[in-house]
């Protein structure tokens, strides 16, 4: 009954089409969730829920978002979200392919220590050391900056394990013809290696994207301002706000304005986010 | 690693490059992932608290901080309360994961449908998702009250304020939003199986449920041991619903190592307890992924 080929029987094509059903129940209750939330945003405020009308009420209206964006300051939130993010993946581009370019290349003396040591990072994720890290920021003096929030992610583990067998797939006769043509070691990076590793490149990028767009313990320590506070963070305090209370429509608004956007550039491609996922589950 | 004899790079450059192309990653590595442990490892031995004036300087006490953690009830509580949030939310995902990848693994349009249902959980940050979640489980009017009275049970039950279930309310929300990622895994592995095995072991006579417990699920061993490494790793890091749904609440009952670690750095400001407990699970991860190493180099030697 999970055979992918065609029915062979009454009874087959019977058990098949309660799997459908079974699939499409529970694809409704995983959605429900994100209907409610959009649903909920768009009642008018002044008409709170009770028992059984949760749902729909008319007239829809926008005002939620206006009230949202009046009480707290989300746009700034947005840009220091996007800020951050960029920051993250732009040096992380940077390190990761001297990186694997270091490993997939080059043999030399402590090679393999010095891969166990960036693989540390993969077991220990870094959230886990928001207590140390807490204090070299402080001594740093970055406390409550953008630069704070993304400095503990600017080399990747992940990014560069993926992107080393990446690396190691280019064909050798292509490295091979770079040497003789007199490539020196960044134009044999820059025209060899880098080419035909981009869905490796594409797929990091997004899964670092998402996965710093949700961040939001290591914020929410480290920031204390609207200067440097990202969404995600911005909306626990928003949350906490006396106004708010059990406004429900309200809060499902700035729940959206803080989802929305990555949901949106997941919706647009979505085909290339599960593939890249796929793609960087695979050793 | 590599035994092959490369084309020699010009020796001086080969010798010092290497290392120059490393110092970036080693730099911030170092810095956010090797001192933070060596400092938490030290500082565990200190009595430090922010908060107290006479113990602002650290003092050496030796091993006091992890005999403070294991003769404390509400510590016990946290470990206790960890143990069954990784017991539980780590199989009972990753099982739903690969029944979810059978289910829209077949050439129906709505299928694509459905596995969008199922991921985008994945793509929204874990707060977001817990402020939807805190109103289905409101007393009165939430969805899972609403739900239970249709059913002819009276509620409403204070589900995230009531001990007994406050911690079920924190699991829910984490399976719901990580099954759908462990998913995708799945479905890559189904689809990189050589033939449609159940085609194959329907053949041989075996009926579903026997295809697929021995036949797809063990062809699928390496996915379930990464997945599994994931969604070990995720259970101990991800914890950001907490702070919304329950504040590790009521008294200690829906609270989990890292987010009491945050309480204790945070809120109590004791810097040498928040040590010994960053020390803890460092150990508890530590163990786990070298252990699942071992097993899966073990494993491949089998194959």
């Amino acid at each position: 009954m999970f055979s992918t080929g065609p029915a062979r029987s009454w009874k087959d094509w019977v058990s098949r089409s309660s799997l459908t059903i079974v699939t499409i129940v529970l694809a409704v209750l995983w959605a429900i969730p994100l209907l409610w939330l959009i649903v909920a945003s768009l009642r008018p405020p002044g008409n709170p829920m009770g028992p059984g009308d949760v749902w729909f009420a008319f007239p829809l209206t926008l005002d939620n978002f206006a009230k949202a964006f009046e009480l707290a300051p989300f746009g700034r939130y947005f840009v220091n979200t996007v800020v951050i993010i960029s920051m993250v993946l732009i040096v992380q581009l940077v390190t990761i392919t001297l990186a694997a370019f270091a490993f997939a290349r080059y043999d030399f003396p402590g090679k393999r220590f010095l891969f166990l040591f960036i693989l540390l990072q993969l077991m220990i994720p870094t959230a886990v050391l928001l207590a140390p890290n807490f204090s070299t920021i402080r001594q740093l003096g970055l406390f409550d900056t953008r630069l704070a929030v993304a400095i503990p992610f600017f080399g990747s583990a992940f990014g560069m394990f993926l992107l080393r067998q990446a690396f190691m797939n280019v064909p050798r006769e292509l490295v091979d013809a770079g040497v003789i043509d007199g490539c020196n070691w960044w134009q044999l990076l820059w025209n060899i290696y880098i080419p035909p590793s981009t869905a490796t490149y594409v797929a990091f990028g997004l899964a670092s994207v998402s996965f710093h767009w949700n961040a939001f313990l290591w914020p929410l320590i480290i920031t204390n301002s609207e200067q440097s506070r990202p969404l995600t963070a911005g909306l626990a305090r928003f949350t906490q706000l006396g106004e708010i209370g059990a406004r429900w429509s309200l809060l499902a608004a700035a729940t959206l304005i803080v989802a929305a956007p990555i949901l949106i550039v997941f919706l647009i491609f979505q085909r290339r986010f599960i593939q890249s996922f796929m793609h960087s589950g695979i050793k | 690693m590599k035994t092959r004899k490369r084309p020699a790079p010009k020796e001086r450059e080969a010798r010092f490059l290497p290392y120059l192309l490393l110092l970036p990653t080693l730099i911030f590595v170092a810095a956010f992932t090797a001192w933070p442990t060596i400092l938490a490892f030290y500082q565990s031995f200190f009595r430090q608290r922010l908060n107290i004036i006479k113990f602002r300087e650290p003092t050496f006490i030796g091993l006091g901080n992890y005999v403070d953690l294991f003769t404390d009830d509400r510590f016990l509580r946290v470990l206790k309360n960890t143990a069954i949030f990784v017991a539980v939310t780590v199989p009972v995902s990753v099982l739903l994961a690969f029944f979810l990848a059978l289910l829209v693994n077949r050439k129906l349009r709505a299928m694509g449908v459905a596995r969008l249902a199922f991921f985008y959980p994945v793509m929204i940050p874990l707060v977001s998702a817990a402020t939807v979640w805190l109103f289905f489980f409101t007393p009165d009017y939430g969805l899972f009250n609403s739900a239970l009275r249709f059913l002819g049970y009276s509620g409403p039950q204070n589900w995230t304020g009531n001990p007994s279930l406050a911690l079920m309310t924190v699991m829910i929300v984490v399976i719901w939003k990580n099954s759908g990622f462990f998913m995708i895994f799945y479905l890559a592995g189904l689809q990189s199986l050589p033939v449609d095995v159940f085609e194959a072991a329907a053949i041989d006579g075996a009926n579903s449920w026997q295809s697929l417990w021995k036949v797809a699920f063990p062809l699928l061993r390496r996915t379930t041991l990464f997945v599994t490494t994931v969604a070990f790793i995720g259970a101990f890091r991800d914890i950001d619903h907490i702070f919304v749904l329950t504040q590790g609440g009521p008294s200690e009952s829906s609270s989990v190592l890292l987010f009491y670690l945050w309480h204790v750095r945070f809120e109590n400001s004791d810097v040498g307890q928040a040590a010994a407990i960053t020390m803890i699970l460092i150990v508890v991860l530590l163990v786990f992924t070298i252990s699942n190493f071992v097993v899966s180099e073990r494993g491949s030697k089998d194959v």
